[in-house]
């Protein structure tokens, strides 16, 4: 199994008419992706290769039985967007876009949870999701990744998850889903999110996660694993040489008043038994080492 | 995008909060003409990116045009941890009667607004959470909701202020919120937030820092861009547009990813060595991009070598190549470059990359093994 997303989830892609959400839009549908529509008001009635294009995510959702939606809207639309599908049905709603402003996440995050509180959202600035050979929303190169499982994968970093996915793959170790939660100040999904969802699911055995500095998030989610978990996971945190007060590279990258250091977050997810790489070379390791000794593969 | 003083008050001033009058100088005789202005006695203040400007002698009281000479002079040119003062705010003294502390930031755990209140103002507000945590009155606000009038007075009840001030309090704070959120800031603290001694509230500091995503609606904030704090490299690394922040080491970095530029770091560090910057070229590594990536690395003098650290995802590892390539023609560079190309066709990117090797342009297979070749080549540790 997988979680989230497999191969009966029907996406429409918001933006799918830009040169972006063409490329990657077409990319996903390739890999296997159900990809059923994609929304423009100016186009509604054409197509992009054949995925018919709707006026609004609502017009696609009657239409097509859409359940998620990929957005890759520029950066002042994604608010509007983002309602727009949990308003027209969408169920998962993975947003793509940087450069969200915090203060746009923060509201739509809580109005979210307020009042279409059974939807739920990914990123923003995040890579996206794959559950391998089945469904690939997003911008995760689909090769680098095995199907089958037996560890699940849940990361703040796109780069750092393909590292993860392709180690694994060159050892023989398949994945049942990938999550990328983006490394933004409030992602729509958290660790906790992605640990329940793969605590309970059958087929993943064992779970990556890859943190990095700022925030709390990290420690959250030792304190999950220590109360919640029964299966075994291994970690790397990014960022453990990362000058305070620097946004390294993600908006939400950041060491402010001493919080949020890699050291810290490193510290409680041991203390929850969680074993950490001090690189993803070495986390790539640990898990491969923890498959074997279970005879998971 | 975090403001000077001066910037912050214009910003907080904007929303209609109650701010002293003032002029942001850089000579001693603008200084002067600045305080005839507002009228004595004036507070000299050090322009800085950096707290603790009045232990360091960056705050002076002056009640003539000689006292501003000699404190503007002294101020300008001063070195705060680091800081070199340029710029000096010359404002009207405030007398002071109460001294509180107010600020409203993102609670990222909570995923709310965070409302902070405190009637010991004037100090930092770290360490009143270190020695009385109950002086600080919190509230988590809904940014759905945002901040009614009646939650505002509750939360100044909470905080123990002097009630005989409290309207003029509330009314500052729902502008501060306001300042905060329409302003799309990270942060609005005014500390100290002062009660003069003719019970008015006024922020007689200002601390904010900008969402710099949301620069795109807002006009002017080219203002603040200009004056943040960046070397010569970061300067030259912005103006390419660049994701870069300069570091102390000797080898320098480039790599696709903001995580993995974080762990490039990091791995430079593991086997022995420091990184000169951090660099993240995205996701992507097309020829313009590398070359700029390399002419900034290359212009560094603390650099004595390069690690390009580079997995290959949706972009496969033979456009890579060709992009380090490419690069390579155009940029002359004068370090050893380490190349360290993995993932999604990385076997052909490499073979690509085989005949052009050197003592120049090294490979290595994996990013330990290409952080240890690095580091060796720029000497160990700087």
């Amino acid at each position: 199994m997988s979680i989230f997303v497999d191969e009966n989830t029907k996406v429409v892609y918001q933006g799918l008419t830009g040169s972006q959400g063409r490329f990657y839009g077409l990319r996903n549908r390739d890999y296997g992706t159900q990809v059923v529509a994609g929304t423009n008001p100016k186009k509604a009635g054409t197509d992009v290769d054949g995925i018919p294009i709707f006026a609004s995510v609502g017009d696609a959702v009657d239409a097509t039985g859409a359940t998620a939606s990929c957005i890759f809207i520029p950066a002042p639309g994604v608010r509007d967007a983002v309602m727009e599908a949990a308003e027209g049905g969408i169920e998962f709603i993975v947003v793509i876009t940087e450069g969200v402003p915090a203060h746009d996440e923060a509201w739509f995050y809580n109005k979210l949870k307020r009042d279409f509180p059974g939807v739920r959202l990914l990123g923003p600035n995040c890579p996206g999701i794959i559950s391998p050979g089945k469904c690939n929303i997003g911008i995760t190169a689909g090769e680098i990744a095995k199907e089958g499982g037996p560890v699940g994968i849940v990361s703040r970093s796109g780069t750092l998850t393909y590292q993860a996915l392709y180690e694994l793959k060159t050892q023989g170790i398949g994945v049942t889903t990938c999550v990328g939660i983006g490394g933004d100040p409030v992602p729509g999904t958290s660790f906790i999110d992605c640990l329940e969802a793969f605590e309970a699911d059958p087929e993943t055995k064992a779970v990556m996660m890859f943190g990095e500095i700022g925030g709390s998030a990290e420690e959250e989610a030792a304190a999950f694993v220590a109360s919640s978990m029964t299966k075994p996971v291994v970690s790397y945190i990014a960022g453990m040489t990362a000058p305070p007060g620097r946004k390294m590279g993600h908006a939400g990258a950041i060491v402010s008043g001493g919080k949020g250091t890699a050291a810290a977050k490193m510290e409680a997810l041991e203390a929850a038994g969680v074993k950490v790489g001090r690189n993803p070379t070495e986390a790539g390791e640990l898990m491969v080492s923890v498959v074997r000794e279970h005879g998971w593969v | 995008m975090d403001l000077l003083e001066y910037q912050g008050k214009e910003f907080f001033a904007s929303f209609g909060i109650p701010t002293s009058e003032g002029t942001a100088v850089t000579d001693v005789d603008a200084a002067v003409v600045a305080a005839d202005a507002v009228g004595y006695p004036v507070v000299v203040k050090a322009q800085v990116h950096v707290g603790g400007r009045g232990k360091a002698g960056g705050v002076k009281l002056a009640n003539d045009a000689d006292e501003v000479r000699l404190h503007a002079g002294n101020i300008l040119g001063l070195d705060i941890k680091g800081h070199i003062v340029r710029t000096v705010w010359v404002e009207h003294a405030s007398d002071i009667a109460t001294e509180y502390y107010a600020s409203f930031t993102l609670d990222r755990s909570a995923k709310k607004h965070l409302g902070m209140l405190s009637a010991q103002g004037g100090v930092e507000i770290e360490a009143v959470a270190e020695s009385d945590p109950d002086a600080i009155a919190k509230i988590w606000i809904d940014p759905v909701d945002g901040l009614s009038e009646q939650t505002c007075r509750d939360w100044v009840a909470a905080a123990k202020l002097d009630p005989a001030s409290a309207d003029d309090v509330v009314a500052l704070l729902l502008k501060l919120y306001t300042a905060y959120t329409e302003g799309d800031a990270d942060l609005c603290e005014v500390n100290p937030l002062i009660i003069t001694t003719a019970g008015k509230a006024h922020a007689l500091d200002a601390k904010v820092t900008l969402d710099a995503n949301a620069e795109y609606r807002h006009e002017g904030w080219d203002v603040y861009a200009a004056t943040q704090l960046r070397d010569e490299r970061e300067e030259a690394a912005h103006a390419k547009g660049l994701n870069y922040v300069g570091l102390d080491g000797s080898v320098g970095i480039i790599a696709n990813g903001a995580g993995l530029a974080m762990s490039t770091l990091d791995v430079v560090n593991q086997v022995g060595g420091s990184a000169a910057n951090f660099l993240d070229i995205g996701g992507g590594a097309n020829a313009d991009v590398m070359a700029g990536a390399l002419e900034i690395i290359n212009r560094d003098p603390r650099v004595k070598s390069i690690f390009i650290n580079i997995f290959g995802g949706i972009t496969r590892g033979e456009e890579v190549a060709k992009g380090i390539l490419e690069a390579l023609e155009r940029v002359e560079i004068t370090s050893p470059i380490v190349i360290r190309l993995d993932g999604t066709n990385a076997t052909e990117g490499r073979a690509m990359l085989e005949p052009h090797l050197s003592d120049m342009l090294q490979s290595q297979p994996t990013m330990l093994d290409a952080a240890r070749r690095a580091v060796e080549l720029a000497g160990g540790r700087s």
